[in-house]
């Protein structure tokens, strides 16, 4: 006999909102993106959810099931407690525009302002030369398939709603991708400590234990940031260097 | 008077992935304002699930490599029904554009002297495809969107586009709505660039995503641009289909790679029993030299499970019918004799995807796959050099455009394919920008659509879209998947057209904001379009090629082999065609002939 299982979804946007139960037959290896679509086909095709690949590839289906951010493309039904409805919420961080779906659009606004790629021989069409063990730590952070699962539990962003002290740890990664290409020149110390506020983490990993790409975000990207400004900024050697140099 | 916003830009794109952000860069270093429009977010285009690479004859491992045989492999690849002229230029185009993509920010994998290293893949003479991991995809597309960025472009997302704007033969724009609140908007652009990407979604065995629905195919056909080639979808032979959630998706030509079997319910290795004549010579002919292969490639001859996907799907399929199928009704794909280590090592995300979603550890089980949906070869008929379409003032490129990939697509061939032909569509729509305005709106048309939209919502009862939708993709899967003959394609036709009645009634709950239901009842129309032009034209073609297998024309035909199929809006009919196949130049078939 087919089993069921009782979701519990939010409903509403970003003024008022209640949850709603809907009761579906589980199939096997079912997942809680899955769950979704058979409401939308079976009782309710207005209920909004966004996702794509379906894969873990995009990073789309972002929210938060019984409480913890994930892809639903990935959260088993059968890994969670039957005794009680499933609740799935969206992310807590960005406003909702409806249902599951909310506004992410804050973070693509912090991206527009991070400096890209910047190489010495600008222009020319030479190909560029370097060695693997160079780039591994690089091609870890471009991993990202920017689900924001990190921004949504970063305790800066979430609980005190700080948007305009720190880019939060996707933008970290983002910037580390590019403070440890190999051949990059730009210098981006003063814009990871005062505009996109890296000293505001302090460090809680949060961001790591839910990247489904498992990046060490905190660990090889944002302590890594820390001690390049430091270095820059504190470091009482460099300072008197820069001093005696003439520079800022 | 209609109620909506109205953008204007010099170039207007429609798609975000890989192509149409290549477009956007093209167009902005001609210094045009670009306006890109997305259904989903920026960044999740389709272009993310690409795995295997992007080819291009760098030469890194193989200095014998160059664009003549990178042309000569494409052309075969594709039954000679490719463009010449677009193989040629994407061929020479390739390297330059896969080195500047480095350039703007993307970390493929290095070779030991630190250039990019390149992996052998179907069909490419020489290891060929610049990669990064099993994500190559993810990095040309994060890639392209940040350089995109960069350089300054206006992007609207979750904005879907249905209907394209005309003023007589010339595409100006395009109209539709934002799916966040349902509101209609209209873009105009000087020139318009079309790069919407396939469409896979009619099948019920797909890995395309739910925007693979048809849309830009369909919109350009109605305003009665020249399609080709859209008989030809291709199927990728290992797809997930255990469990039910999981069917479709993707199983790496990678796990065949690195030593994975195929096995029928009989333990079988079957596929030795299904090489071609044509790649006979080339292929092992016990499982002992298949099985040295992977380690060494120089004094073995590939696996049978390498042959093209074309083959491997049809011999899955045969298995299957005969009844030698697995449990659920796939064969078995089994790697486990290579051991743990090296299976987490080599394929670190399908041990991933398939231990945490199908319950499978494929160190110690096979796994079940069979033929799924994967990636249209046909699209619309673009100039080879300019990307213009048969309508002025619209360009196309990526996967909506055909013309490279013929009859069957090269793996590792669609990613350099954005990168080489959405350059070219970007340039040559801001160079159009520069000699033409924007005509006045075309308020009737802009009415007409609105009236198509909210059709759904004028409430009472009606038909659900889904449920059509899945009666279309049985009748698909049924009629017009990997084996057709004239019965099965009638069949689906009838379908397909009762269906196309129904849908007139399709009624959703609900309003315009961020409602799924509503959004698929128009994906509903498109994906019965396209589903149409892709039976009527493979109706057409009586003979077995690349991709195309009819059962009752199992042979190639010498007619067709010439012929490429065209499809046009006419009036209010389909007007199909048998378009001779642009000849060859005789220096460039001196390259075909000098590998054959």
């Amino acid at each position: 006999m087919a089993k069921t299982i009782t979701l519990r979804v939010y409903r509403g946007d970003g003024e008022s909102g209640r949850t709603q139960d809907f009761t579906v037959e589980t199939f096997p290896g079912m997942v809680v993106l899955d769950a979704i679509h058979v409401i939308q086909k079976e009782h309710d095709p207005s209920l909004a959810c966004r996702w794509n690949c379906k894969a873990a590839k995009c990073g789309s289906c972002s929210a938060e099931v019984n409480g913890m951010p994930g892809l639903l493309c990935k959260t088993r039904v059968d890994a969670l407690p039957t005794d009680k409805p499933i609740t799935v919420y969206p992310l807590k961080t960005f406003p909702v525009v409806k249902d599951l779906v909310c506004d992410v659009s804050w973070n693509f606004e912090a991206a527009k302002q991070i400096q890209g790629l910047t190489l010495a021989d600008e222009g020319s069409k030479e190909p560029l030369r370097m060695q693997q063990i160079d780039v591994d730590r690089v091609q870890e952070f471009r991993k990202c398939i920017e689900c924001f699962l990190c921004q949504t539990v970063c305790h800066i962003l979430r609980d005190n709603d700080r948007k305009d002290l720190f880019f939060g740890p996707r933008q970290m990664i983002r910037l580390a991708s590019l403070e440890m290409h190999p051949l990059d020149v730009a210098d981006r110390a003063e814009f990871i400590k005062d505009t996109a506020g890296v000293g505001v983490c302090n460090i809680t990993k949060c961001c790591t234990e839910v990247c489904p790409e498992h990046i060490k975000i905190t660990d090889n990207g944002i302590i890594p940031l820390k001690e390049r400004v430091a270095d820059t900024y504190f470091d009482p050697v460099q300072k008197l260097l820069r001093w005696v140099g003439g520079r800022k | 008077m209609a109620k909506y916003e109205t953008f204007e830009y010099d170039v207007l794109v429609i798609g975000a992935g890989g192509a149409g952000l290549r477009a956007v860069i093209g167009a902005r270093e001609k210094g045009a304002s670009v306006g890109v429009v997305t259904k989903s977010l920026l960044g999740k285009a389709h272009t993310v699930m690409a795995e295997g690479g992007a080819a291009a004859a760098l030469g890194n491992m193989e200095r014998e490599d160059n664009w003549k045989v990178h042309f000569r492999d494409t052309m075969r690849g594709g039954k000679f029904l490719n463009n010449w002229r677009t193989v040629e230029i994407f061929a020479k185009e390739a390297p330059e554009r896969i080195l500047e993509l480095e350039r703007y920010g993307a970390v493929f994998d290095r070779t030991s002297n630190g250039l990019i290293s390149q992996r052998a893949f179907g069909g490419h003479a020489y290891r060929r495809l610049a990669h990064v991991g099993d994500r190559t995809g993810l990095e040309l597309i994060r890639t392209l969107q940040d350089h995109a960025v960069r350089l300054g472009m206006e992007v609207h997302m979750e904005t879907t586009m249905t209907r394209l704007l005309t003023d007589g033969d010339r595409v100006i724009g395009a109209v539709g709505y934002r799916r966040t609140d349902g509101s209609i908007v209209v873009f105009r652009g000087k020139a318009v660039v079309l790069a919407s990407g396939g469409w896979g979604r009619m099948y019920r065995f797909t890995s395309n995503s739910w925007e693979s629905t048809g849309d830009g195919l369909v919109m350009a056909y109605e305003a009665g641009a020249e399609l080709m080639d859209v008989e030809f979808m291709q199927f990728h032979p290992t797809g997930m289909i255990w469990p039910p959630g999981m069917r479709g998706v993707l199983v790496t030509e990678g796990v065949r790679g690195e030593g994975g079997i195929l096995r029928n319910s009989n333990g079988e290795r079957f596929m030795f029993n299904h090489v071609p004549d044509f790649y006979r010579a080339e292929t092992a002919e016990t499982p002992e030299e298949a099985a040295r292969w992977v380690d060494d490639k120089k004094n073995n001859r590939r696996p049978p499970e390498l042959l093209p996907r074309d083959v491997v799907a049809r011999a899955i399929y045969k298995e299957v019918k005969e009844g030698r199928g697995s449990e659920h009704g796939g064969v078995y794909l089994d790697v486990s004799h290579k051991g743990e280590a090296y299976i987490k090592k080599k394929l670190p995300s399908m041990y991933d995807q398939f231990l945490h979603l199908g319950d499978i550890d494929i160190t110690r089980q096979p796994m079940e796959v069979y033929p799924t949906v994967h990636y249209a070869m046909g699209g619309l008929r673009a100039d080879p050099d300019s990307c213009e379409t048969s309508l002025r003032g619209l360009f196309a490129c990526g996967e909506v455009a055909c013309g490279l990939h013929g009859a069957n697509r090269l793996g590792g061939n669609s990613l350099t394919d954005l990168l080489v032909f959405g350059r070219r569509a970007g340039e040559a729509a801001a160079e159009f920008a520069t000699r033409e305005g924007h005509p006045p709106t075309p308020e009737v048309q802009i009415e007409e659509e609105m009236e198509v939209l909210m059709r759904p919502l004028s409430g009472g009862d009606g038909e659900n879209p889904y449920d059509i939708q899945t009666a279309l993709q049985e009748a698909m899967q049924e009629g017009a998947m990997i084996a057709r003959t004239e019965e099965s394609l009638r069949n689906a036709l009838d379908t397909i057209l009762a269906l196309q009645r129904r849908a007139a009634e399709i009624r959703v709950p609900g309003d315009p904001a961020f409602n799924p239901g509503w959004n698929a009842a128009r994906d509903t129309l498109f994906m019965l379009t396209s589903s149409e032009l892709i039976v009527r034209a493979a109706l057409e073609r009586k003979e077995s090629r690349g991709s195309h297998w009819r059962l009752d024309y199992p042979s190639e035909d010498e007619f067709w082999a010439k012929h490429n199929i065209v499809v046009r809006k006419d009036a209010d009919d389909i007007s199909i065609q048998a378009r001779p196949v642009p000849e060859v130049p005789a220096e460039l078939k001196a390259i075909l002939e000098e590998g054959s």
